[in-house]
């Protein structure tokens, strides 16, 4: 729906909520369940309600705890019953500047004030250090804005003793915190503010009348930003953000206008912003995100629009380049099939509403943000929040350069005579070993993100991750991958719980990129090889279908389990016995 | 604008507050009359007849009202 991009319709996401989530529970979406309790520091309501809309918007179905009013300090460091059997997914901490209870005057020294600041720093670390050590699970808190009102004038934000200047160095002790705790994200609400306006969004009415520490029009924004975060760490960020060129990368039409004629670059003010455009898309990548284009042109136009002197982006930067004369849908399919990515984690720019139509007529889930004017562009793709960064792993930063040497494996195999030869050739070079701290991140992003070769859709945290590494009553194996092209990275996660003589799989994925490769083999031999060290005979697998995991039906099956069992809503478990298990030695040398 | 007017905008940003389709509401309806009416509700409603008619609710005015005739009095001053 409209309403949920950016420019956010807040007033009939506020009007109209009751009619919007009826009709986002009632489409055929599915769901992923989490339960969210959101500690305030002024009324939360209207927060939860909206909260509410932006997750089910982005497939996350939510149950709610809210504190009640005020109550969130309490409420982390005591706890309750009705809070610790709620034992919430995420914590969200809504607090603001009226929260903090003492503030340095005119008469305070400067020892007095650090003596304050760190007060109140201890008095929020010491609830956040409750949290995690409580729940176990992310805790979002909202950063401080600043109030409407200066004593000091120009120097409240200067002087040791302004309100402004307090809250901004409790602010960075704040950020040196989440610096230090993983699971620890701030909501950048200062920057909301200053983005909405901060007269308005403190417009004191709303303090006053209802303790709401910003104005109603502005809880939709403050949702979508949290519902950013949240969806984040469940995996569900956009990956790719496909481009239409003419009129969207550069001004004018290249075909028509020659590599001469189009306006990117330093010499008139619409190729300058078209630069600066140009430039934030390519600095995308450096977050992970994928590049494509997706135009109607000739290619070798499209090629030459690219190689413009002035324009920051080159071909080289895409991992697919589609300029053709097919239809948009067509093409943004076949750029997911080549990428082997879920075509609704693409979002796809263009100037023109007709292309845009067709993709969202289409029904793939592909975001389509509205592209209405040029000096909007950069505003429209950042504030959307589809590539919302919460871990910024090696992986994410090296995936353009594996998603191009995947490419390079493409064309290699068409020449190899045959497919075994072509594994031969890969020189594939596996390490599957128990879960390794300095993978910790990596593999619960990986629960997050497979959706197709995943048996069980089992989404952890990375506190997750850490307690079954910590139980003896896991086996947890991650694999990487490498071959002559690169380094897959981490690419495969098992994890089986023991119960007296049998493994039960609560966690099977691999990611698609290193699909028919013999990875899958590699894993189970290897966890065969555990399993038997540990004593154990069974191997239990389970796979339970969700709208994305197909492709792994039949997995258990090819692996040589037996069906035990089959339920009215396609679950099916699966047994390996260990006595007779032959080893599967595809071509890949292990190393355990 | 008429009062008939006014009622009649009026009853469809009710309809959509409250997700009720059969709501209409006279100058003496209160609070009590409609489902779901609560202070926080409350608050949604204010901010949704706000945008209809392009008018503010002072603080004064928010506290002051007392059944929805007194909101239609207050929006024919204003609009």
């Amino acid at each position: 729906m409209d309403c949920f991009n950016y420019p956010l319709d807040s007033k009939m996401l506020l009007r109209k909520k009751i009619r919007i989530k009826k009709e986002l529970l009632d489409s055929n979406m599915s769901f992923i369940e989490k339960r969210i309790a959101v500690l305030g520091g002024s009324t939360t309501n209207e927060i939860v309600d909206q909260l509410e809309l932006f997750l089910l918007n982005y497939g996350i179905k939510p149950t709610f705890y809210q504190s009640e009013y005020a109550q969130y300090w309490q409420d982390a460091m005591f706890g309750n019953e009705e809070l610790d059997s709620f034992k919430p997914d995420i914590v969200y901490v809504h607090t603001n500047w009226r929260n903090i209870t003492e503030f340095p005057t005119t008469s305070s020294t400067k020892e007095e004030a650090d003596v304050m600041l760190k007060n109140t720093y201890n008095h929020f670390a010491m609830m956040w250090d409750k949290l995690s050590e409580r729940f176990q699970c992310p805790i979002i808190q909202d950063n401080f804005d600043r109030p409407a009102w200066r004593l000091l004038g120009n120097s409240d934000v200067s002087d040791y003793r302004g309100r402004t200047n307090f809250i901004s160095r409790l602010n960075q002790k704040l950020y040196q915190y989440a610096d230090e705790h993983k699971a620890f994200f701030v909501n950048d609400v200062d920057f909301l503010a200053a983005s909405y306006g901060l007269d308005a969004w403190s417009n004191p009415l709303y303090w006053h009348m209802y303790k709401y520490s910003l104005c109603l029009d502005a809880i939709p924004s403050l949702a979508k930003s949290v519902a950013d975060i949240i969806k984040s760490i469940y995996g569900k960020n956009k990956k790719v953000l496909v481009c239409d060129l003419d009129n969207t990368l550069w001004g004018g039409i290249v075909g028509d206008d020659g590599v001469e004629g189009i306006q990117v670059g330093p010499e008139v003010p619409m190729g300058q912003v078209y630069s600066e455009f140009q430039q934030y898309v390519k600095d995308l990548k450096t977050i992970g995100v994928l590049l494509a284009v997706n135009s109607k042109n000739d290619e070798e136009h499209a090629v030459a629009g690219l190689n413009h002197p002035d324009g920051p982006l080159k071909p080289d930067d895409f991992v697919s380049i589609k300029a053709n004369w097919e239809n948009k849908d067509r093409n943004m399919q076949t750029i997911a099939a080549e990428l082997n990515l879920g075509i609704d984690s693409f979002v796809f720019i263009d100037d023109n509403p007709t292309e845009r139509e067709i993709i969202k007529q289409a029904g793939f889930g592909v975001a389509v943000p509205t592209m209405d004017k040029v000096e909007n562009y950069l505003k429209t793709v950042d504030r959307n929040g589809f590539f919302e960064v919460t871990s910024l792993s090696l992986d994410d930063l090296s995936r353009v350069e594996m998603y191009k040497a995947n490419a390079k494996r493409v064309q290699f195999q068409e020449n190899a005579r045959s497919y075994e030869d072509f594994l031969k050739s890969l020189n594939m070079k596996a390490t599957i070993r128990e879960f390794e701290p300095i993978y910790m991140q990596r593999i619960a992003q990986l629960t997050n993100k497979s959706n197709q070769f995943n048996l069980t859709t089992l989404r952890c945290s990375e506190s997750d991750i850490k307690n079954m590494q910590a139980s003896d009553d896991y086996i947890c194996l991650y694999g990487k991958l490498e071959d002559k092209f690169g380094d897959n990275g981490v690419v495969s996660v098992v994890a089986g719980q023991i119960e007296n003589i049998e493994l039960h799989m609560r966690l099977w994925l691999m990611s698609c990129r290193v699909l028919k490769r013999g990875m899958e083999d590699a894993m189970l031999d290897t966890l065969v090889q555990v399993a038997k060290f540990h004593k154990l005979e069974t191997i239990i697998g389970y796979y339970y279908p969700t709208p994305k995991n197909n492709m792994v039906k039949e997995f258990y099956k090819k692996m040589g389990f037996e069906l035990i069992s089959e339920d009215e809503n396609g679950n099916t478990a699966w047994k390996l016995d260990l006595g007779t298990y032959e080893p599967k030695n595809p071509a890949i040398e292990t190393n355990r | 604008m008429s009062r008939d007017e006014i009622f009649t905008r009026l009853n469809e940003v009710f309809q959509d507050v409250f997700g009720d389709d059969d709501i209409t509401v006279t100058d003496e309806t209160t609070a009590a009359d409609v489902e779901g009416w609560d202070s926080l509700r409350h608050i949604t409603l204010l901010a949704a007849v706000e945008d209809e008619f392009d008018i503010e609710f002072s603080m004064g005015q928010t506290v002051k009202m007392k059944n929805v005739g007194e909101m239609v009095d207050y929006i024919e001053e204003e609009a």
